[in-house]
């Protein structure tokens, strides 16, 4: 009796010692920093129609850009993106490709606003516009906290000993956003975008 | 063969080792300064009298609604963008109360000519990013524009706080008696210094202390109007009764106070962050 609870704590001070607790709480961090993602590019998502339709009173002439803007958030809303994709990393880079068109499509918006001071200065614009620059860098920060908390766990699943309690396990290193795509974080929220910087 | 590849790699990491290096200087960011005060002006744009002014604002509305609000002024946030200079120092800072995350940071890079309202989690009902704009463009900047910034940050902070009073936040801990119920502590256990050693000898070590501690309870809830702390600290003497510390001064006087130290800061001269969160809501404007 004793020896068989010996032999559990045992085998649970081992599993500690080789990271399996670790892997638990990282696992758990990146999921709630993905979570967290997800719900701001869903936020900027919702603000868009809005937003179209209020650069269309004032900017009919802009379909082009206009439709651009509507067909890539419609992409964006066509793929599943859930706690799942995370353990996808093609489906990664599907979402991730996406959500950067939508990026371009609206700085490519935001471009066009500049000949319309009239629309500028509409406060109903304004508003929206505040509201897409928050979303933006929330987007921003969102991101920043996923790649640190990937950063950390894909470390762990590394690292001697814990990559073989990975290996046991099969945990397997995770996808994050690339430098090519924080390069354009860095850049200020769009609305500062001049036209030769998309 | 095996030597010049030892040595390829040695190079190698040299290198890498170099380039690192080269980039952590060349990338240096700005530091954060450390939280002294509500407001900290790295500028020297504002007089002692404005800055005090400012302080006061701030500290009583932190008295009276619980919020934190910070104003910080350096010269520049290169080469980061100020949203990310921002964050950092809210993150650095922890402006506002832990869990309630009701704190707020206003940013002045002047040489940059660039503010911003950097917004904690709990805030950003009471204070969306429209309103953040709109405080900035409508309010500060305007003054900024014929350099009065102690008048711009002061009417931006007026208009930030009218906004959070409008937001039904938990009350500040002075308010609830909390902190006072804490400092009723030191009289109470005087008290039960001297009163647990005759009731335990009346009624039993076990219903004496319970009587003490029930009794302390009182006093401290009387004494404060705290309920909780009070009611924390009637089991606190409780235990101590019934552990029978107060009845050997000796050992009372030798094991010293277990719980010593300030409760949270907050007033008079430290002001710390209670671990307010950030996630990079608000609004950046410029003159």
């Amino acid at each position: 009796m004793i020896w068989r609870k010996l032999a559990l704590l045992l085998a649970a001070l081992e599993l500690a010692g080789c990271g399996y607790n670790t892997f638990q709480s990282q696992d758990e961090t990146i999921t709630a920093a993905w979570a967290e993602v997800l719900n701001q590019y869903q936020r900027r998502a919702d603000l868009i129609p809005n937003l179209v339709e209020t650069v269309r009173g004032f900017a009919r002439q802009e379909q082009e850009v206009l439709i651009g803007v509507t067909e890539a958030r419609a992409r964006v809303g066509s793929i599943q993106a859930g706690p799942e994709l995370i353990d996808d990393p093609q489906a990664f880079q599907q979402f991730q490709a996406a959500q950067g068109e939508l990026s371009s499509a609206l700085s490519r918006l935001l471009v066009v606003v500049e000949r319309y001071p009239e629309l500028k200065s509409d406060a109903n614009f304004r508003d929206l516009q505040a509201q897409l620059e928050g979303t933006e860098n929330r987007i921003t920060v969102a991101r920043n906290r996923y790649i640190e908390s990937v950063r950390d766990y894909n470390v762990t699943v590394r690292s001697f000993p814990s990559n073989l309690t990975a290996m046991l396990f099969g945990y397997d290193t995770k996808p994050s956003f690339t430098v090519e795509n924080e390069t354009e974080l860095a850049r200020p929220p769009p609305v500062d975008f001049t036209p030769d910087a998309e | 063969m095996p030597s010049s590849s030892a040595a390829t790699r040695l190079l190698l990491t040299a290198a890498v080792g170099g380039i690192w290096f080269a980039s952590a200087t060349l990338y240096a960011q700005q530091p954060i300064p450390p939280l002294t005060g509500r407001v900290a002006d790295l500028t020297g744009t504002l007089a002692a009298t404005e800055r005090e002014s400012l302080e006061q604002k701030l500290t009583a509305f932190e008295a009276r609604k619980g919020a934190q609000i910070a104003v910080l002024m350096v010269p520049t946030t290169a080469p980061e963008a100020i949203e990310q200079y921002a964050l950092r120092v809210a993150e650095s800072w922890q402006i506002g109360r832990g869990e309630i995350d009701d704190g707020v940071v206003l940013l002045v890079a002047k040489d940059d000519r660039r503010l911003r309202i950097e917004v904690g989690y709990g805030l950003e009902g009471a204070i969306p990013d429209a309103s953040a704009r709109r405080i900035i463009d409508e309010r500060i900047v305007p003054r900024f524009y014929v350099e009065d910034y102690a008048g711009g940050i002061a009417a931006g902070l007026d208009a930030l706080i009218a906004l959070i009073d409008g937001e039904p936040l938990p009350p500040p801990a002075g308010a609830s008696g909390t902190e006072s119920a804490w400092g009723a502590l030191p009289v109470v256990l005087l008290i039960a210094l001297f009163v647990a050693p005759i009731v335990r000898g009346i009624f039993g070590t076990l219903f004496g202390s319970l009587a003490v501690g029930a009794g302390a309870g009182v006093v401290a809830w009387a004494l404060s109007g705290g309920l909780v702390a009070a009611l924390l600290i009637g089991g606190m003497v409780f235990v101590f009764a019934l552990a029978g510390i107060f009845g050997r001064p000796g050992r009372w006087a030798s094991g010293g106070v277990p719980w010593g130290g300030s409760m949270r800061g907050g007033f008079g001269g430290g002001f710390r962050g209670g671990g307010g969160r950030f996630g990079g809501g608000g609004a950046s404007g410029g003159w």
